[in-house]
């Protein structure tokens, strides 16, 4: 019993020590939690949320100055990632969710100018000079990148269409506690 | 003795509902005439769906291959009939959702000619692999529910060195009889199935776990498993969710299956009686899966009862078959605690149906849902241990990792939370709710996961082609200085050669 504590205690304080030691000499200067932020953000640049692009609005999320909610391509997955990793708490609730999105070409007008394809940052947009073009929905993050360069209007958001493998069970909705206290 | 026998044999979890099996269990099997058309849906298992392989308008035999398995965790589909393919398209599923899903239609003519079958004389001098490969071409999957693929099932089995088959024979949930029903009918067959697993797997005991409330099967069973030592016929205490795997291999072997780890690795591997025998008739008759046994049963329906129908049959038809008393006030496939709502009747029967309920109005009320009086059933009723009233709180504000903390993946939606709540809360809602926004927030993350290599690959390209372009920009650019200095060049000798000339008469 003694022998377990006292053991036990020394390498507690050995430890202590050596982590002590590690945190003085092995300190990070720069703020790591910028570049995990960075890493969570989709990374297309897309600049919906007003900000140049991800690195930007991480930069902006780990000083405070820009709400977990502002980046509309992630939704509310990514918003409350993004809280969970900040530690603080959010009405994900109030966050609009499209829902996922992909681009889609309307065949009959896109006329083959190739300006959607240079604009999109994930290269899903096949196509060649004069020949339609298409979007691989697999490669679409829904940036919405390519949307203004079309000069035909061709190009559209359309949420992706709820698929067996993707439907979820709504939430029960409960009358509110107070109402049922009343009635009982 | 006796009380206290009692005492320690009946488990601590879970609930004891009416089970509302007979009259249903005891009626007679009865044959439904093979229908007009039949739907086969591409995905009636756990894994790919399959990949179509006939076409429109080809005529195709009873057995014959409609669409094969796609993937390493997949099965085939085969035509129920003999007949043409007269259409492949979408059907609506038998889903909650009510959401369509891609189907085979056959249209029967009536003749139900088979393709020439293979049969195995010996199963027990083939290899196990052969066994298993028959397995997986004959479409056989778990048939309590699950759709597992069995043969990828037997894959796991041997690799893992599995010791024990135990054979599910539950059947907890009320109101459903088929399990019961094959084994009373065709209990050899379930035993030979049983057997021919054990050899695939590589198992040296089977132990049948069947719930006392089944007499009949029970007394099958015994007789036709006296023969084979092997096999053991267990009575377990009639218990809700008894035909859970993980409830059943605690009861048989007192061995309980750790979290997110597989049955197989505490050496046990779970086959529901009925896989047992579409594994005997896949092996020792050489047919595919295309038929199973059906409960039909509910306040609605005029004559309750198991009827053996082809897979693909409308959910209808069966109703039309058994009759009704009344329009149904909630159609259910599967059993009344874990089945799928059906929005209507024009959903076909796909193969891990054990059963279609039809409630009359009176059966199907839904209490209205009150606040959580923190009573401490549901904790009492859960057979994982769980704590259903701390995970449905957190979910109904949102927090699903709150709900992931309480290990919300043990649960198994079985329901006895929701059953004995006195407040009526639909627990098992919120818990397939959360369970759905967790798989689609895994989902997304993949997703951007893909995107964000994609947008590194493009960077890449993106600076390759600047290069490129500025090395053939650097290389045109020399050509061209090569050329005006080798032009230069000839023309200072041109101008020699012409002073020279010009110098060449004087
Ligand atoms: S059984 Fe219902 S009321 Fe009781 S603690 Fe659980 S959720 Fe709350
Ligand atoms: S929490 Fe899940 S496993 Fe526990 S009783 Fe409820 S449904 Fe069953």
């Amino acid at each position: 019993m003694l022998i377990a504590v006292g053991s036990l205690a020394l390498m507690g304080l050995a430890l202590g020590a050596v982590l002590g030691t590690a945190a003085r000499y092995l300190a990070v200067a720069e703020n790591p939690v910028e570049s995990q932020l960075k890493e969570m953000l989709p990374g297309s640049q897309c600049g919906q949320c007003g900000f140049v692009g991800c690195a930007q609005a991480a930069a902006a999320l780990a000083a405070g100055t820009a709400p977990v909610t502002l980046c509309p391509p992630g939704g509310r997955a990514l918003a409350a990632a993004l809280a969970a990793k900040l530690g603080i708490k959010v009405d994900l609730s109030a966050v609009s969710d499209a829902g996922p999105q992909v681009a889609e070409v309307a065949e009959e007008i896109c006329i083959g100018c190739c300006r959607c394809i240079k604009a999109c940052p994930t290269d899903a947009v096949v196509g060649a000079a004069k020949q339609i073009h298409n979007v691989i929905r697999e490669a679409c993050t829904g940036c919405g990148a390519c949307i203004d360069r079309c000069p035909t209007e061709a190009m559209t958001l359309a949420p992706i269409p709820v698929s067996l493998q993707h439907w979820v069970w709504p939430k029960p909705v409960l009358a509110p506690v107070g109402a049922a206290l009343r009635e009982a | 003795m006796g009380f206290l026998d009692r005492i320690f044999r009946e488990p601590r979890w879970g609930v004891h509902p009416d089970d509302h099996k007979r009259p249903a269990a005891d009626a007679p099997l009865r044959i439904l005439p093979p229908p007009a058309r039949l739907y086969l849906p591409l995905h009636q298992h756990v894994g790919g769906a399959a990949r179509p392989v006939v076409l429109v308008g080809q005529k195709v035999l009873k057995g014959e291959l409609l669409a094969a398995a796609q993937g390493n965790i997949s099965a085939p589909i085969h035509a129920p009939v003999s007949g043409v393919v007269s259409a492949i398209g979408e059907v609506t599923a038998p889903h909650a959702s009510g959401l369509s899903f891609a189907a085979i239609t056959v249209e029967s003519d009536f003749e139900g000619r088979w393709i020439d079958t293979d049969p195995v004389a010996d199963p027990f001098a083939l290899a196990p692999e052969e066994i298993a490969r028959r397995t997986a071409l004959a479409g056989v999957v778990g048939l309590g529910g699950a759709t597992f693929p069995a043969a990828v099932k037997f894959a796991l089995g041997k690799r893992l060195a599995v010791s024990t088959l135990i054979v599910n024979g539950g059947e907890c949930e009320p109101y459903l009889s088929s399990d019961d029903r094959i084994m009373r009918d065709s209990a050899d067959q379930v035993v030979d199935g049983a057997r021919i697993v054990m050899h695939a797997i590589g198992a040296r005991e089977a132990l049948v776990g069947i719930e006392d409330n089944k007499p009949e099967a029970i007394a099958a069973m015994r007789i036709a498993a006296a023969a084979y030592p092997e096999v053991k016929i267990c009575p377990v205490p009639a218990r809700y969710p008894m035909g859970s795997d993980k409830q059943l291999i605690q009861t048989l072997t007192g061995k309980e299956v750790p979290a997110d780890a597989r049955a197989a690795e505490v050496g046990v591997l779970v086959h529901n009686v009925s896989t047992c025998a579409a594994v005997h008739k896949a092996i020792r008759l050489g047919q595919p899966l295309v038929e199973r046994i059906v409960t039909i049963n509910g306040g609605a329906v005029a004559h309750p009862g198991n009827i053996f129908a082809p897979l693909g049959t409308l959910v209808d038809e069966l109703l039309a078959f058994t009759g009704l008393l009344a329009p149904p006030a909630r159609l259910i496939l599967g059993g009344p605690m874990m089945g799928t709502p059906l929005l209507h009747g024009k959903v076909p029967l796909v193969k891990g149906a054990s059963g279609i309920l039809a409630f009359s109005a009176q059966e199907a009320v839904i209490p209205e849902a009150g606040p959580c009086i923190r009573c401490g059933n549901c904790t009492r009723a859960c057979p994982m241990g769980l704590l259903p009233l701390e995970m449905a709180a957190r979910i109904r504000v949102g927090e699903l990792d709150g709900a992931v903390d309480f290990m919300l993946s043990d649960c198994i939606s079985c329901g006895c939370c929701a059953y004995v709540c006195p407040s009526h809360i639909p627990l098992v809602q919120y818990f397939s709710h959360a369970k759905g926004e967790l798989a689609g927030r895994e989902r997304a993350k993949l997703r951007s996961d893909a995107a964000k290599r994609l947008i590194d690959a493009r960077v890449v390209r993106l600076e390759r082609e600047a290069r490129e372009k500025s090395a053939a920009a650097a290389r045109r650019k020399a050509e061209r200085a090569a050329a005006k200095a080798k032009a230069e060049a000839e023309a200072v000798n041109a101008t020699a050669a012409t002073t020279t000339a010009e110098g060449e008469p004087a």
